[in-house]
């Protein structure tokens, strides 16, 4: 039938491995690492020696504030990449010679440059022309890097949409812009949104380098915590378990998303 | 039913892919109510010529007059002549993510902006005309290729164009199907729609055509009333053709 669609499975990123039904494997390779983080970090926090849970409550009280502004930065961060990610996929996808040109200059640079030094070089950069706050910069910075990456997911995504598609909204007067918004993207977002959720995971482990810009997110409060106290094993485990805790949840929301998606496909 | 006024005129149309002439000096005026067949071998350019007419395809030089506009001209608005000229295809090309309802109220919403109780009073309409009003809320992918083929008849008639398009609608159908889809294109063409239709079927072209055209190699060989190309094809390469397809 001609309207069937071509399944594609898009993967780019170094998200966390998603779980999913059919993978019986990673499925219960999650929930033992959910459960195990879980128990690791309830062991810490109470743990029967007080003084050591004392210690644990601390640092994690220490480090809330570092929880939020990860998610503050992995949220702007996100959002304004799939800004990026859209127009730069149309870019890929162009006809228009420069246009095309320059989307894909920009991936291509983008991707060979490792994104600690893209974060480092973009910071000074900004730093050079504008005064921008430093969380502000690193979001800038992120979600360059981050944009390019959404660009090849929104391009594959639309070019996954038969070309008839768009025939046949063009056919009965809708404009190019008009047939992106009505036709192409209702269709397209169902092969878009895993590999986005995937590059959400992805983003959000990534946030940690901008540490090194002075933004106090999670990895920066335990620095700052462990150079005051010097606990920095202590430190260091109940930074990497929430890390965990955090990525596994999304990682399990990312794969009921997944789910949902496929049953809408049968109908 | 036919009145002389040319709604499309094509002169002198040519069209390249790389160095392959798909369109060799076309010239063809279709009338107001008239319907074409256009027949030819594959790869002859039929349905290169049908595109251009709502420019899915720009031809690289001749003249193209839809309804009065000259549509090769950069300040012609396209999605304004396309609203006057409904297309058909081959593969149906219906909106998957869209009921058959609104698959039909989409366009005469968002572009003409019909308010949404009266586009879906005319759509179901449009259904009963076509004979699948109690498919409405279903959705392309529960039709069968005959259903789908009607409802995308419907979708394009739901924009009331002045013109209609089809290139060849019934060769990816099952057999059995393909009466359903020309049952519905005889009666159009009965209600006086200009039609032009890229199709084999000839027992259709027999019936309503007011003109054939037969096109080999991107050029337009021979054109005629049915009867014409039944009983005296004169072209070689056409009398062959017809051999062929009868
Ligand atoms: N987008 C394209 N790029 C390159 N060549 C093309 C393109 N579209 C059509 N052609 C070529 O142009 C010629 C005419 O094609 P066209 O589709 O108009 O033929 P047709 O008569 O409709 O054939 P069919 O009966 O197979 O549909 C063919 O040789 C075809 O290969
Ligand atoms: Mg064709």
């Amino acid at each position: 039938m001609a309207d069937q669609k071509k399944q594609v499975k898009i993967d780019v990123g170094d998200g966390a491995a998603i779980p999913s039904k059919s993978d019986k494997g990673l499925f219960s390779a999650w929930l033992i690492s959910f459960f195990l983080a879980i128990a690791v970090l309830l062991g810490l926090l109470f743990y029967p020696n007080a003084e050591t849970a004392g210690k644990y409550r601390d640092i994690l009280v220490f480090l809330k504030d570092g929880i939020y502004v990860t998610f503050q930065v992995t949220f702007s961060s996100i959002l304004l990449a799939i800004v990026i990610g859209f127009f730069t996929g149309l870019g890929r996808l162009s006809k228009i010679w420069i246009v095309n040109i320059l989307a894909s200059t920009y991936v291509e640079i983008v991707r060979g440059i490792p994104l600690l030094v893209q974060l480092f070089y973009l910071y000074y950069a900004l730093g050079k022309f504008i005064q921008v706050p430093d969380k502000m910069a690193a979001i800038i910075a992120m979600s360059i890097c981050y944009g390019a990456y959404m660009g090849e997911v929104f391009r594959a995504g639309i070019d996954s949409i038969d070309k008839g598609q768009t025939e046949a909204a063009r056919s009965l007067g809708f404009n190019s812009a008009q047939t992106m918004m009505y036709v192409i993207l209702p269709q397209a977002w169902r092969t878009i949104l895993p590999p986005v959720g995937n590059e959400f995971i992805a983003l959000l482990k990534d946030t940690s380098l901008v540490s090194i810009l002075g933004v106090a997110d999670l990895l920066r409060r335990g620095r700052e915590y462990a150079s005051t106290s010097f606990d920095y094993f202590e430190t260091y485990t109940m930074v990497a378990v929430v890390y965990l805790i955090i990525t596994l949840i999304l990682s399990k929301l990312v794969s009921i998303m997944e789910e949902r998606l496929g049953q809408h496909d049968q109908r | 039913m036919i009145n002389d006024k040319p709604i499309i005129r094509i002169a002198n149309a040519c069209k390249y892919f790389g160095t392959l002439k798909a369109l060799d000096n076309v010239s063809l005026e279709v009338s107001q109510g008239e319907k074409v067949v256009i027949i030819g071998p594959s790869g002859s350019g039929k349905s290169t010529l049908l595109r251009a007419i709502n420019q899915l395809e720009t031809i690289d030089s001749g003249e193209l007059v839809v309804d009065g506009d000259n549509i090769c001209d950069p300040d012609v608005n396209i999605n304004a002549v396309r609203m006057e000229l409904g297309m058909v295809f081959q593969s149906f090309n219906l909106f998957p993510h869209k009921s058959v309802l609104d698959n039909l109220t989409l366009a005469p919403r968002k572009l003409r902006k019909t308010p949404k109780a009266e586009a879906e009073a005319y759509a179901m309409k449009l259904l009963a005309k076509v004979g699948i009003e109690d498919k409405a809320g279903q959705y392309p992918a529960q039709l069968s290729g005959g259903q789908q083929q009607r409802v995308a008849i419907a979708r394009a008639l739901a924009m009331n164009p002045k013109i209609m398009l089809f290139d060849e609608p019934t060769s990816a159908l099952d057999p059995e199907m393909i009466g359903e889809v020309l049952d519905v294109m005889v009666k159009l063409a009965k209600e006086g729609m200009t039609m032009v239709v890229v199709t084999h079927e000839m027992g259709f072209a027999k019936e309503v055509a007011d003109r054939v055209v037969f096109m080999d190699h991107g050029q337009i060989l021979e054109v005629g009333t049915p009867q014409h190309f039944f009983e005296n094809p004169e072209h070689p390469r056409l009398q062959k053709f017809m051999d062929q397809i009868l």
